[in-house]
């Protein structure tokens, strides 16, 4: 008898419940310890968020009725922690300046835009096979994205990275967008020309190295990535990107090899970044010498001294002094997490981070397409790779580069982006967790044409 | 496409598993380092915690010097030093921006109610659901004696540079520690931070260097005053007694050199051969330079090293920028003091320098039968509740630097300087005073130290004194130890006295 996947929704709605406790919870707790009251929309923040987790939950048990029953809680969770820490930030920024606006609104704002988007997702795409037919338009659209911040006009430099767009009020990060169809475009990509890639050339080392003539791919997505860096100054961006791709390829073609080539092309791209673009040396030399007397990496140390003035347990919420931090509510959100949470809240969270990685990577082991397993192992890499950059750039693990922490940090682009990847996580997964179609005729030759069901 | 997943899978495990081992790192081994505010003395955070507590107070005499104050503003407490200038050196300052210094440095945990003294009595704060506070320290310092000390300083002028030390002679507390020029505290741990800033960067440039504590970060040639570890040394040594007779010429031959070591008033001390105590009370640099020919480098060396040359005893003053400099005999990389080196030393010039703490610890060690106490100001520490929770105990420094029927001699034979010699200033009517003057010359052009060391009474000895006037401003023939720094030592040990 085969292992048949159960719904597990009622799971789901109880793991919602406790998200939504954490969510709520610390929105309470950051009134208690700024003003020593319960913060007086506690009762509209709290429902809203109820309403779009709960709507969320509904639109799965309507049309991803087998989806993991854990992405959406553990997602819910993060927001939920992500919103309070924001109106934390708030809090103290319009106490030390009452001119300043506050974040936390349009970041629900923001949220709920994700969530409908979500729901969008869900109820138009019945199948993610159909989105191959969309590689080669994604791929263009992404290129197209990747360019928009550097036109005249609409692109905006911010905090040295020319990476935004401002369309009248509205401000936006493209490439946010341009990695989910990039994973999209790799995917339909890769499914058709794997077994070419696949072919091996001459033997180094026990390992199989590409033949040359199909290095252009990957030659190409370097530039791209190596454009990214000298052009928008994104070093982030640029080592997410082509990481990306260097995984997508080492999974569709089974071949160590391309992680060889990739490696050595990843390390001389950084290095021609080392010596060509001060933007990455200031952030190198921050990152070796972060106490030198004429070091640049302020900001790198006072989330560090955020850290490890929370220590074990934290400070409290709204006891601490997060907003010491510059933008401490968007790149440097997770150090304020943990200068209020201690290593207790900064621990979960990145088990939390490991746990959607996780089951994004389940999500493509036992689907049955490979274009699905390309996708969903495409989107766990760039939420893992993404989550590494930016939480081990703070953390001094290596050098910062600026990433926006997935659902926590400040930032629409990166939220809808996001709750985009976890409606298609979900989609997929749904697919795959699908009992098996039944045959209409036991009796049937199985080689005979397949009638499917579809729903 | 399975296995590149799974490897992936564990590929992803890593990278997390780095990030938590790294947090781990940062937020519980680093984390005592990075809030440590000696070590980063940047961090705003701990700062300003710490800036906005209620610390303990200062006390000296149940009166505080330095104490916390409701601020109202967002810092809820505001540092405050009621005697500012006078007890500037020793409360230190408080401020967010530019450090700690002096007691408040030295004593930190226990005002901020870190130290593990405190810890109960944090519990019990904890308890009540009260913020903690700080423990308060209380000082050795005699007030009277600091209030004389500052006075005596501030009477020549407020640019005078000069410094006093009193030591209890029994224990080693610090009954008087001033340096002049000083500074107001207040003015640094103001919440105006501008201001604050301003004032720092003042202090800083100022040429006169207000935020020295000249008493124990300043070594000078202590000069005729050093006579008395030569003195100590001779008597020591079995070789001299008081009545012992030295030459007291008008100059004496310098071997080795063309030239001689001539008198400070380029006069003979009265005789060809005069006594050691007589060489004492009229300060014959020709009498001792012969002595230390005699003696040699090494005896007065060791000699000096038992009152405590070479060493930093004194630590309740430490700070970020501040230590005892220990005083010398030498200067630095010199290995060895040929014999006219060891003539001029014996009379306090040459490469010997001595800060104004060693030279009261000279004085205080003579009168406390020639043991040397560790000189201390932390008297007590006290809970907020008042309770005592810590008294220092007095430490003996050097047991028997000289013996006690030799510091008898030594103490006879400075009662002498006060009464018939050089010091004649330090006189107190029905007390017997033990002395000794010094006028120590530094480079040429540069106007000479004025010296004076004390203690009384000299039966009983209950306050040792150095004074160092290193430039009041003053005409040059006005500069002598009896005449700048012996009025100044003698208005201290009235006030110890109560006369």
């Amino acid at each position: 008898m085969e292992f048949v996947h159960r719904r597990r929704r009622g799971a789901e709605l109880f793991l919602l419940i406790l998200s939504l406790v954490v969510g709520i919870g610390a929105y309470a707790a950051v009134g208690l310890g700024v003003d020593g009251e319960v913060p007086t929309d506690l009762v509209t923040h709290g429902l809203w968020l109820t309403v779009l987790v709960v709507g969320a939950h509904v639109a799965i048990r309507l049309r991803a009725a087998y989806a993991d029953p854990i992405l959406l809680p553990l997602v819910a969770a993060l927001n939920g922690l992500g919103l309070a820490m924001i109106h934390r930030i708030d809090l103290a920024r319009i106490a030390a300046n009452p001119d300043r606006s506050s974040f936390a609104p349009s970041q629900l704002m923001w949220m709920t835009i994700g969530v409908v988007l979500f729901v969008t997702v869900l109820f138009t795409l019945r199948d993610h096979r159909r989105l191959q037919a969309f590689t080669y338009t994604a791929g263009l659209v992404a290129i197209l994205l990747l360019i928009l911040p550097l036109l005249p006009g609409i692109g905006r430099t911010i905090n040295g990275a020319r990476i935004w767009i401002h369309l009248g009020p509205l401000s936006f990060q493209p490439g946010e967008i341009a990695k989910v169809l990039l994973v999209i475009a790799f995917a339909g990509y890769l499914v058709l020309h794997r077994d070419a890639l696949a072919l091996a050339g001459r033997r180094v080392l026990f390992v199989d190295l590409p033949r040359g003539r199909d290095l252009g791919p990957i030659l190409a997505m370097w530039l791209v990535s190596l454009g990214i860096l000298v052009f928008q100054n994104d070093l982030g961006s640029s080592l997410l990107f082509f990481g990306l791709f260097l995984v997508m390829l080492y999974v569709s073609t089974e071949r160590p090899g391309w992680l060889l080539v990739g490696g050595v092309l990843f390390g001389a791209g950084a290095y021609f970044g080392y010596l060509t673009t001060s933007h990455v040396q200031v952030r190198v030399d921050g990152w070796l010498h972060p106490f030198a007397q004429d070091s640049n990496a302020y900001q790198l140390v006072q989330g560090m001294y955020g850290m490890a003035w929370g220590g074990l347990t934290g400070r409290g919420l709204g006891q601490g002094a997060p907003q010491t931090t510059p933008i401490s509510w968007s790149d440097f959100i997770l150090p304020s997490l943990g200068e209020e949470l201690g290593l207790t809240g900064v621990v979960a969270i990145i088990l939390i981070y490991g746990l959607i990685v996780e089951r994004g990577l389940r999500t493509a082991l036992i689907c049955r397409d490979d274009f699905g397993k390309l996708v969903a192992t495409g989107l766990a890499v760039v939420f893992a790779l993404q989550v590494f950059v930016v939480v081990g750039g703070v953390t001094k693990l290596i050098p910062l580069t600026g990433l926006t922490t997935p659902f926590l940090s400040q930032g629409g682009s990166s939220l809808v982006a996001n709750w985009v990847i976890i409606a298609l996580l979900l989609r997929i997964s749904d697919h795959a967790r699908r009992p098996p179609p039944e045959f209409l005729d036991p009796d049937a030759d199985v080689d005979a044409t397949q009638v499917v069901s579809l729903r | 496409m399975n296995r590149p997943i799974r490897n992936l899978a564990i590929a992803c495990m890593v990278l997390f598993l780095a990030l938590l081992v790294n947090a781990t790192y940062l937020q519980y081994w680093q984390a005592d380092d990075l809030t440590s505010l000696s070590k980063h003395p940047d961090n705003r955070r701990v700062l300003n915690a710490a800036f906005s507590q209620d610390r303990g107070a200062i006390v000296v005499r149940g009166k505080e010097v330095a104490e916390s104050i409701k601020s109202g503003d967002q810092y809820d407490y505001q540092r405050r030093y009621p005697q500012a200038r006078m007890y500037a050196q020793l409360t230190g300052f408080f401020s967010r921006d530019w450090g700690v210094g002096g007691v408040e440095a030295s004593q930190n945990d226990v005002l901020s109610g870190d130290d593990p003294k405190l810890f109960v009595n944090r519990v019990i704060d904890l308890l009540r659901n009260e913020s903690p506070q700080g423990g308060s320290v209380s000082l050795t310092v005699n007030p009277a004696a600091q209030k004389a000390a500052y006075d005596g300083l501030a009477r020549l002028g407020n640019n005078v540079q000069g410094a006093v030390v009193a030591l209890e002679p029994s224990t080693g507390k610090v009954l008087a520690m001033v340096s002049s020029p000083t500074y107001d505290p207040n003015r640094l741990a103001t919440h105006d931070f501008t201001a604050a800033a301003r004032n720092y960067k003042r202090l800083l440039a100022n040429d006169l260097s207000p935020l020295n504590n000249r008493a124990i970060e300043e070594t000078l040639p202590p000069g005729s005053t050093f006579k008395l570890v030569t003195a100590a040394a001779a008597l020591q040594s079995g070789k001299y007694q008081p009545d012992s007779m030295v030459p007291g010429g008008t100059s004496l031959d310098l071997p080795l050199t063309k030239k001689n070591l001539p008198n400070e008033n380029g006069r003979s001390c009265g005789g060809a051969k005069i006594t050691l105590k007589r060489a004492l009370e009229v300060s014959c640099n020709v009498a001792f330079g012969s002595v230390g020919l005699k003696l040699g480098a090494d005896a007065l060396t060791a000699q000096a090293e038992k009152f405590g040359w070479g060493s930093s005893p004194f630590h309740d003053l430490d700070d970020a920028l501040t230590r005892m400099a220990p005083s010398r005999m030498m200067a630095p990389g010199q290995d060895e003091i040929d014999a006219p080196g060891s003539a001029l030393s014996a009379i306090g010039q040459s490469n010997v320098a001595a800060t104004p703490l060693q030279m009261a610890m000279v004085a205080a060690g003579i009168a406390n039968g020639g043991t040397v106490m560790t000189p201390y100001l932390v008297d007590e520490i006290r809970s907020h509740d008042l309770e005592v929770i810590d008294k220092t105990e007095p430490r003996v420094l050097t047991r028997q630097a000289v013996s006690p029927s030799v510091a008898r001699k030594l103490t006879d034979m400075m009662v002498g300087v006060v009464d018939n010699g050089t010091a004649v200033n330090a006189q107190i009517p029905g007390v017997a005073v033990a002395g000794k003057t010094g006028t120590a010359q530094s480079a040429p052009g540069r106007p000479p130290y004025a010296w004076f060391v004390s203690f009384a009474p000299a039966d009983d000895p209950k306050v040792a004194v150095a004074v160092l006037v290193q430039d009041a401003g003053v005409e040059r023939n006005a500069i002598s130890g009896n005449g700048l720094a012996a009025p100044i030592a003698t208005a201290v040990m009235k006030a110890v006295l109560g006369r």
